[in-house]
């Protein structure tokens, strides 16, 4: 039981960093219905400045996070400019292709950067502060191992979470954000200012990949693999919704617990190594039953 | 001094279609007037190049002005216009589907400073207007009836205060009943708050009846215009638009008709 447990929490919390990834790219589907597929760079991106600001200047973390997130916002002004407002009003297809170009374009940068700074491209190692070890309370009165530096991830990805949720549904920024997802032109002529809209929410996913990035960067190391971590969120994202920011964590929270528990029990049975594709195996039986995912939108059709 | 003058617009579609030839009109404080005109007339081009949504379809002005308030406007975003107090509600409604009525309603509040009380007190006068709106508040746009998503989008379109709407084919796909319900608000509004009203209608009949002013477009040039009640006694506009005649069915050997007719596409 203790057992089951164990590998049950480690699943979840596992899980929530998937959430954190896939919480960039929601923002950026809510508020402009494209699939951000540069979202995995900007993680990487996004890490790497961090690292190159603390330790090849030697800053501070607060002042290395803001420097780095300054980065991200600067980057997501200039997407805006140069890559989205040519295509407003467009097919989603077109943005979608853009956005593949920003993907390649951004990791061609970030690795030019890490050459500069650092000489070589090997992962870049990146301290918290925080120990990625079972906290010893746990681990005495119930036997089970938890790790801090997950729980500190959660907490994290809990707070973020309920952020953007309030923010989204609450607030004038918010309801326009939603509103242009919905209908681009409609939204130009209720006079929602389109560049103003799209600059802020990918300064937005700009600040969570910042932050996905720092706790994947802590947990692997900053290196080329992190824009993978991108592929990861795509179950993620199927089960949960691709709109739905709730979506995110509860679909995390599912591919995180699901890839473990099968690994654990059902791996032995045809030899292991299930971890890897569980995730993609539960999204496509998901789309076979409820393609717009637990709590997306459903497609609403006129007939 | 007129409201909004348009003088002698030229409006080119990817540097190529000229689809506006030349438009001039004016419209009055606290006037509805009417762009009547057959499909590809170039109404809505009218009224896009006027509240500045051509550029996300690669149209563009390229000659004569636009003026509102003795002021020149074009080249304004719809951000700068929609603070001045002139909005357009977009032809076929274009509400936001996934947004309750009541969140649709607040999104057109967005260029607006003001409190959450005033905003609040709006929504309520738009509810008073609109009462089936209230009932449908919660309700997701994309689920409500086209006459409600006509309502949702012109209560939409108040709550930024407008001095001046450009309403684009209101009657499109609505019960015969319900555009008279819609045509009645609009009237409403233009009574008590004195919106002035630039409308786009192909249903001429209904447009006529409400509207105090109307031009008519052919090929992207007025052809005609003149106050409504004359506009709907005149014998070519009975015949083209309203489908009258004094003489029954017409019959197509009538060589005469074809003539007339050809003045007006000249």
């Amino acid at each position: 039981m203790t057992f089951f447990l164990e590998v049950l929490i480690g699943g979840l919390l596992s899980g929530v960093m998937y959430s954190l990834v896939a919480l960039g790219f929601v923002l950026i589907y809510k508020a402009s219905g494209v699939f951000n597929f540069a979202q995995g760079a900007m993680v990487f991106i996004a890490a790497l400045a961090y690292v190159t600001l603390a330790e090849r200047f030697g800053l501070p973390f607060w002042a290395a996070f803001a420097l780095a997130l300054a980065v991200m916002v600067l980057i997501g002004i200039l997407t805006e400019r140069i890559v989205l407002r040519p295509l407003v009003n467009q097919p989603q297809i077109s943005l979608f292709m853009a956005t593949i170009g920003l993907a390649f374009f951004l990791e061609g940068i970030a690795q030019m950067v890490q050459l500069w700074a650092f000489n070589d491209l090997s992962p870049r190692p990146l301290t918290l502060g925080i120990q990625d070890q079972p906290i010893e309370w746990l681990m005495n009165e119930f036997d089970i191992l938890v790790s801090s530096f997950d729980l500190l991830a959660a907490a994290v990805a809990g707070v973020l979470v309920a952020a953007l949720a309030v923010f989204f549904n609450r607030t004038r920024i918010g309801r326009a954000l939603r509103a242009v997802a919905d209908d681009h032109q409609a939204a130009l002529s209720v006079g929602i200012p389109l560049k103003t809209i799209w600059g802020i929410v990918w300064s937005v996913a700009g600040f969570v990949a910042l932050v996905a990035g720092l706790l994947w960067g802590a947990r692997s190391g900053v290196q080329f693999a992190l824009t993978l971590v991108a592929l990861k969120a795509l179950p993620v994202l199927i089960l949960g919704g691709f709109e739905s920011i709730a979506g995110a964590i509860v679909g995390g929270l599912i591919i995180g617990a699901a890839e473990k528990l099968a690994e654990v029990y059902l791996g032995p049975f045809v030899g292991g190594g299930i971890e890897g594709w569980f995730a993609y195996v539960l999204a496509l039986l998901f789309l076979l039953v409820r393609p717009e995912g637990l709590f997306g939108e459903r497609h609403i059709d006129r007939v | 001094m007129a409201l909004l003058a348009i003088n002698n617009i030229e409006v080119i579609y990817d540097h190529v279609i000229l689809v506006l030839k030349g438009v001039s009109f004016e419209v009055e404080q606290g006037q509805i007037v009417a762009l009547l005109g057959a499909n590809g007339a170039g109404k809505t081009t009218t009224l896009k190049a006027i509240s500045n949504l051509l550029g996300s379809e690669r149209g563009e002005v390229t000659k004569g002005s636009i003026e509102y308030r003795s002021e020149r406007i074009d080249g304004l975003t719809p951000n700068d216009l929609v603070r001045r107090g002139l909005i357009q509600v977009m032809e076929g409604r274009h509400c936001f589907q996934h947004l309750t009525v009541e969140e649709n309603l607040l999104t057109g509040a967005f260029t607006r400073s003001g409190s959450r009380t005033q905003v609040r007190s709006d929504l309520e006068k738009v509810y008073a207007y609109f009462p089936r709106l209230k009932e449908r508040r919660r309700s997701q746009a994309g689920y409500t009836s086209g006459g409600e998503q006509q309502m949702t989008a012109i209560g939409r379109a108040l709550m930024a205060q407008p001095q001046m709407i450009l309403l684009d084919e209101p009657s499109m796909g609505l019960a015969p009943q319900v555009v008279d319900e819609i045509f009645e608000i609009v009237h409403d509004l233009n009574e008590k708050e004195r919106v002035s009203f630039l409308l786009a209608e192909q249903n001429t009949m209904v447009a006529l009846r409400y509207a105090t002013h109307g031009y008519i477009l052919e090929n992207g040039r007025v052809v005609m215009d003149g106050p409504a009640g004359e506009l709907s006694s005149n014998e070519d506009v009975k015949e083209f638009y309203l489908g009258l005649s004094g003489s029954g069915r017409k019959s197509f050997r009538d060589v005469k008709h074809y003539r007339r007719r050809k003045r007006w596409l000249a």
